[in-house]
């Protein structure tokens, strides 16, 4: 061969033409692949909401099955930030949009707590009022609320993300129309022990919360993660053993993000028009005390 | 002519670079290469017969890319090619399960990222597709892929078997083979077997059954 392989400037050729091929080749590949992977991606997502219900017509959906009926189920979608006013609200007719950031469906769990609340709760580390007060300033948080109506009954599906023992947590529960009484659940995880944490994906965990209350008659309560073993109330559920920050985690997120979906629906008592207008009390003390009493968990 | 060609693609010496890997210089248990995913993706055999396919498809693969460019490449960087082909196939590998098989993606996770770093598969590279054709490279690299995955899997078996009472096979669901009725007797599943450091018990035993009928094996 008449080249000289071992000189610098073949070397140095060899290495930009090798990059240069192998960097179209993988652009390439991954964005024909593209559109297949995001429709896996919002299919589990709508599998998750699906599956929150708790009603017996979605339970254990499949991935693909879920893709063609969630319109079906969910026939609006709201999006509100931290004080409970409407950013966003599809109604089933209105198709979604990848493009349309507000819109509900299209709310990252995973973004809106690493991205937005992670550094309000660092900056805030140990003064709990402080970090209402800065995530009621904050404009980036969202919160979705999918509404589900079957067989006359209507369900919210709300959701929650938090950081477990080793990364991000996420979850959805459903309330049903009296925005109180737990209906369905699913948790999932990122990183937590396989085995320990992981459990909060498992069946037996998230029915646990199958008919607890997040709220008393005009409070908000939330529904904590006890050791397991202990005696439970309506507003307890029982934890993992061997994974008690996983479960810490679970009892903060839902905590921290239950609270907002229940101010909202008071302060809005249309959603509950027809069904439970005479519970629905509209008084500015509760509120602060619901907020006293979250800031308490908080620490 | 045919006749003639095809002698020589499967002659006897190219049919050892298939059937050796399984047995007697096996990748994972004779020279221990491999051993990390080994141990982590063994929980379920779903997902490890998929990690065996992934692996070996890689093998394969690069075993021929660097075969076709052993003419071509700079000596002083030839590590760097090869982690770069390399690389390049476990993306696309890594692209298509997330693609097609979605959720054996999830519960591999890292480890098909991780397949770049598999010493089995730069080993190969290094010790074999710089210095041979093509076709024997191709065979060589699916002796090893098949090597690693029949190690996997049997561990996988005994893992899944033990830990969850229950085996997962592509096509089939997961199959409880283990009868209630056991469990009623007192039986429970070994939770040990679906942590990592069971593998190394498995493996263990598999290299002494392996040794013992290998007497050639057995050092001084």
């Amino acid at each position: 061969m008449a080249i000289n392989r071992e000189s610098n400037g073949y070397t140095i050729t060899f290495a930009i033409i090798m990059v240069v091929i192998v960097g179209g080749l993988l652009a390439f590949v991954s964005m024909s692949l593209k559109p297949v992977q995001q429709a896996n991606v919002d299919n589990e997502k709508m599998q998750n909401i699906l599956q929150a219900i708790g009603i017996s017509e979605t339970d254990g959906i499949s991935r693909d099955e879920a893709g063609k009926v969630f319109n079906t189920y969910i026939t609006r979608r709201l999006t509100i930030n931290y004080n409970g006013e409407i950013l966003s609200d599809k109604s089933v007719n209105d198709p979604i949009d990848s493009k349309d950031k507000l819109d509900a469906f299209n709310i990252d769990l995973r973004k809106e707590y690493s991205k937005f609340i992670k550094p309000i709760m660092n900056k805030t580390k140990g003064n709990p009022d402080l970090l209402i007060e800065e995530l009621k300033k904050s404009k980036d948080i969202h919160f979705p609320i999918f509404v589900c109506e079957n067989k006359g009954e209507k369900y919210y599906i709300l959701s929650a993300s938090g950081k477990g023992l080793w990364d991000d947590i996420w979850g959805y529960v459903s309330i049903k129309s009296d925005f109180k009484t737990i209906n369905g659940s699913v948790f999932d995880h990122k990183g937590e022990t396989p085995g320990l944490g992981s459990k909060i994906k498992e069946d037996w965990f998230q029915d646990q919360y199958i008919g607890k209350f997040i709220a008393n008659d005009n409070e908000f309560t939330s529904v904590d993660v006890l050791k397991p073993g202990a005696v439970l109330n309506e507003h307890q559920v029982d934890g993992i053993s061997g994974a008690t920050f996983t479960g810490v985690g679970v009892q903060e997120m839902l905590k921290r993000n239950l609270v907002v979906y229940y101010n909202f629906f008071k302060g809005h008592p249309e959603f509950s028009a027809n069904e439970t207008k005479e519970e629905v009390i509209i008084d500015t003390t509760t509120t602060d005390s619901t907020l006293v009493s979250t800031t308490d968990s908080i620490k | 002519m045919s006749e003639a060609k095809k002698e020589s693609l499967f002659s006897k010496k190219n049919r050892k670079l298939i059937t050796e890997p399984l047995n007697t210089i096996n990748p994972v248990t004779i020279q221990v290469l491999g051993i990390c995913s080994a141990l982590a993706v063994t929980v379920q055999m779903d997902n490890a017969l998929i990690m065996s396919i992934a692996v070996t498809a890689v093998t394969v693969l690069g075993n021929v890319v660097i075969s076709l460019m052993r003419n071509i490449i700079p000596s002083r960087i030839r590590i760097i090619v090869e982690l770069v082909v390399v690389a390049f196939l476990v993306i696309c590998v890594d692209q298509i399960l997330k693609a097609y098989v979605y959720d054996v993606s999830k519960s591999l996770s890292v480890f098909v990222g991780l397949i770049i770093t598999n010493c089995i598969i730069m080993g190969r590279l290094e010790a074999f597709a710089l210095g041979n054709k093509p076709w024997e490279s191709a065979l060589d690299g699916l002796g090893n892929g098949l090597g690693y995955g029949l190690v996997l899997i049997v561990v996988a078996f005994f893992k899944e078997l033990f830990g969850s009472g229950s085996l997962s096979i592509p096509g089939l669901g997961k199959l409880e083979l283990l009868p209630d009725a056991f469990f009623e007797l007192g039986y429970m599943n070994n939770g040990l077997m679906l942590l990592p450091p069971s593998s190394l018990f498995i493996v263990a035993i598999y290299i002494w059954v392996q040794k013992s009928r290998n007497p050639q094996l057995i050092g001084e």
